[in-house]
């Protein structure tokens, strides 16, 4: 994701520790106080123990492009990101409500098309969209959920001002590192878990096993469960064994699975053995070449059919990227009065479409200030950031925009969040965003925390882990 | 189980196996080399044993002239392009076990992860400073590894297929040491008895850790025939070849499933033969040709293993031995 640098004065940046007077904020007075008691050179200490945990430990990603099979570490911070239980209260509230409305939407548009009748959003945005998948219409899927796994990802800008920038409803990644950052801030700092009660995440792979669980047909009364890799040399490929792992399925990549008479199998040393629901981290295109990407080889043949019949389920579900496309983003908060009958709890970012004339006009004219993204960008590429542009760069987006307006939507430069961190030159204010992850089964479930990013260079508002972001532990303080 | 996974597994254990007895023969040939010998050409003489026992003679003749001791420890510990290096089967195995962490255990995962990235970073001072130190590392952590296996695995499948891959590795590579070994001390036997010899068939016996045994089951001098009777019958001698047939014909008895009954067949033949020969025959028939017959027998069981219950995948069997040994002088 994303980005931005602030023109923001650094006073009104808001700070998760430290009020504009330099005071600790309530809920991170004991921590800092314990945390910063000890000398730069023994955090640094930790920092390096940290490090060599990771690398122990394997958790590396490969970044595409490299030579193959290159692993590098996601940089980790010690200094938590804390949360206070009122605020969380409110945030978990709101994501519950925001994944409701969204499931609610996939659900409607491949079957009524309420909203669209009811004229809430047009029909062309929904069903000319590249990622709507007409395979799925008619489907129906046990307890209407389609994004059985979440990633909202969401900045502050203030004490109370929350935004939503992207809701991952395809393969969002990352909470593998969520479990691993707490693992390893209670090898480190065992004292400061034990001064606080800082609510655990540890049973995220248990909430989502039994979400898994509950995806499976009602008329299946063990499912057979099995977590699907592109395979060792993907990026995530970490995460992927780590939740197998922790939920005690098996790992399986295409190869080791095939359909027979509309059903699953896999390859077992005992013989086929039915599967009957694949948490699937491998993207729509290459589920099964006789459907989508012919070329894929990560897929499995009439894995569609057998899906499409019910005959086994898909976590997430085909076709959810139409809902988490950044030009439908800016029909969530009706989504959720629509579906609900509720006022959202948390915020859009304000949003210009480009194919809207007026909105291009002032767009055009404001090109230094905006954020300007492609619409169904992600990572972080392909994006302009404003107000660190040069204006030959600006000039050279303005002509891309001019070539296909409807491509691009463009929203202001937030001035995103500090957190302190320790960077070579001591403890200093860095940018940070969060990627909570929200289950939906028969119910939703949510792990107190998230995935906090930070920008490790100053001033950036860059926290991909791709482009030099790294990780915090995130903290829900329990009452 | 997954097929695949059973298979990494298989060739995980494998690899550390390997790994483990390589640094043996070479621990052994560098203490052999410390004992005085003028012969002529005794060095090459020497040398030319681990590259033949681990079948990659041919590689090392590719790319050195000599056979010497530098070139051939360094080859065969180090050398990333030996398929066979100790270096080589700790990549592998490492990478066996990446490609399905789900399936072992964090504490077995760290253990073998930890081993890779200590070989990186020793890489640059291996045997500067102490020879055999590496040898010992190697051993210790492939020991530890196993220690992490059976003391955090769940007693499923999944460690069945470890178990599987751990001795018929181990059979392969006792009967390699065996075979090469027999045929360097054999010119000797003249001075049966003599302190030359004494320490030649003690590093054989100490190579594959049997030395202590061998003075607790037989209390008198070693000779040949008892030294082969100890690795190839003895069922309670844990690196003989009756004792991993032993291990592989139960392990592969527990497996679930109905798709190994060859491979069962051919395990319980070979336990079998083991259980009821005698040494008097197999010296009789000629140890070398009763050995590369197990070998081949091993190394069919090893296919009819992969046919039956694994992925069939490129897989670095191991290389077969030189079928003529080097003519010294």
């Amino acid at each position: 994701m994303d980005e931005i640098t602030s023109p923001t004065p650094a006073t009104l940046i808001f700070d998760e520790m430290y009020t504009s007077a330099g005071a600790a904020r309530h809920h991170y007075q004991d921590i800092a106080r314990q945390l910063f008691s000890l000398p730069l050179d023994a955090l640094a200490q930790k920092q390096r123990e940290a490090e060599m945990l990771f690398r122990r430990l394997g958790i590396t990603f490969a970044v595409y492009g490299e030579a193959a099979g290159a692993e590098r570490l996601i940089p980790f911070d010690i200094v938590p990101r804390v949360f206070g239980s009122k605020e969380w209260a409110r945030l978990e509230l709101g994501l519950k409500q925001r994944v409701t409305a969204l499931n609610a939407f996939l659900h409607d548009i491949y079957h009524e098309q309420n909203i669209i009748k009811a004229g809430i959003i047009p029909a062309h945005q929904v069903l000319a969209n590249k990622l709507y998948c007409k395979e799925m219409q008619g489907v129906d899927l046990p307890n209407q959920v389609y994004a059985h796994i979440a990633g909202i990802d969401l900045v502050r800008v203030s004490e109370n001002d929350f935004y939503v920038l992207e809701d991952n409803l395809r393969t969002p990644s990352g909470v593998s590192y969520m479990l691993e950052n707490r693992r390893t801030m209670m090898r480190l700092f065992p004292d400061l878990f034990a001064a606080h009660a800082v609510a655990p995440v540890e049973h995220y792979p248990q909430m989502l096993l039994d979400s898994l669980r509950e995806a499976a047909s009602p008329y299946v009364s063990d499912p057979v469960i099995v977590v699907m890799t592109p395979g060792a040399y993907n990026s995530a490929y970490f995460e992927h064994a780590f939740l197998a792992s922790q939920m005690g399925v098996e790992l399986v990549e295409g190869k080791d699975l095939f359909v027979h008479d509309d059903k699953v199998y896999m390859h077992t040393t005992e013989g086929p053995q039915q599967v009957h629901v694949i948490y699937r981290r491998v993207d729509d295109d290459f589920l099964d070449p006789t459907v989508f990407n012919p070329n894929s080889t990560l897929g499995v043949p009439g894995l569609m059919k057998a899906y499409r019949l019910g005959n086994v389920a898909l976590a997430n579900a085909v076709g959810t990227g139409v809902a988490d496309d950044k030009s439908t983003y800016l029909y969530v908060p009706a989504m959720i009065e629509f579906y609900l009958g509720e006022k959202p709890i948390l915020s859009n970012v304000p949003t210009w479409q480009l194919e809207k004339e007026d909105d291009l006009r002032y767009v055009l004219a404001h090109l230094p200030e905006l954020v300007v993204k492609e619409v169904q960008g992600s990572g972080g590429y392909g994006m302009l950031v404003g107000p660190t542009s040069t204006p030959q760069e600006i000039a050279a987006y303005r002509l891309r925009i001019l070539a296909e307006p409807a491509n691009f939507i463009a929203q202001p430069t937030l001035a995103l969040s500090t957190c302190p961190t320790l960077v070579d030159a001591g403890i200093a204010p860095r940018h940070v965003d969060l990627r909570p992850f929200v289950l939906s089964g028969k119910e939703i479930r949510l792990a107190p925390g998230g995935l906090t990013r930070v920008a490790l260079a100053e001033g950036s508002l860059i926290v991909n882990s791709s482009q030099g972001g790294g990780t915090k532990d995130t903290w829900v303080l329990e009452d | 189980m997954l097929s695949r996974t059973a298979d990494h597994l298989f060739w995980m254990a494998r690899y550390i196996e390997r790994a483990e007895n390589t640094a043996r023969v070479l621990d052994i040939t560098h203490k052999t080399s410390l004992l005085p010998d003028d012969t002529e050409g005794a060095e090459t003489h020497l040398w030319y044993a681990p590259l033949n026992i681990s079948g990659c003679a041919e590689i090392y003749l590719a790319k050195h002239k000599l056979v010497e001791a530098e070139s051939v420890n360094r080859f065969i510990a180090l050398d990333p392009d030996n398929p066979a290096s100790i270096y080589t089967s700790l990549m592998l195995a490492r990478e066996n076990a990446r490609s399905v962490r789900g399936a072992i255990t964090s504490e077995m995962w760290e253990s073998i992860n930890a081993t890779w990235l200590e070989m990186n970073r020793m890489m640059p001072t291996i045997g500067q400073d102490c020879p055999t130190c590496f040898f010992d590392w190697v051993k210790e952590r492939s020991h530890l590894f196993r220690g992490v296996t059976l003391g955090t695995m769940l007693k499923d499948d999944a460690l069945n297929f470890i178990r599987l891959g751990t001795f018929l590795e181990r059979a392969d590579n006792t009967a390699r040491i065996l075979d090469v070994k027999y045929h360097i001390l054999l010119p000797r036997i003249q001075d049966v008895g003599g302190a030359a010899d004494y320490y030649q068939w003690g590093a054989l016996l100490r190579s594959v850790s049997a030395f202590e045994a061998y003075r607790k089951v037989y209390r008198d001098v070693i000779t040949p025939q008892r030294v082969a009777e100890l690795l190839i019958l003895r069922a309670d001698m844990p690196r003989s070849l009756h004792a991993c047939l032993n291990e592989v014909e139960t392990t592969l008895d527990i497996i679930n499933g109905i798709s190994g009954r060859e491979s069962r067949r051919q395990a319980g033949e070979l336990h079998a033969a083991l259980h009821f020969a005698r040494i008097e025959d197999i010296t009789q028939q000629g140890l070398h040709e009763y050995l590369t017959e197990f070998l081949e027998k091993i190394d069919l069981l090893g296919q009819e293993i992969r046919a039956g219950y694994l992925a069939r995948r490129e897989e670095f069997a191991p290389l077969p031995m030189q079928k003529m040994l080097m003519q010294v002088q």
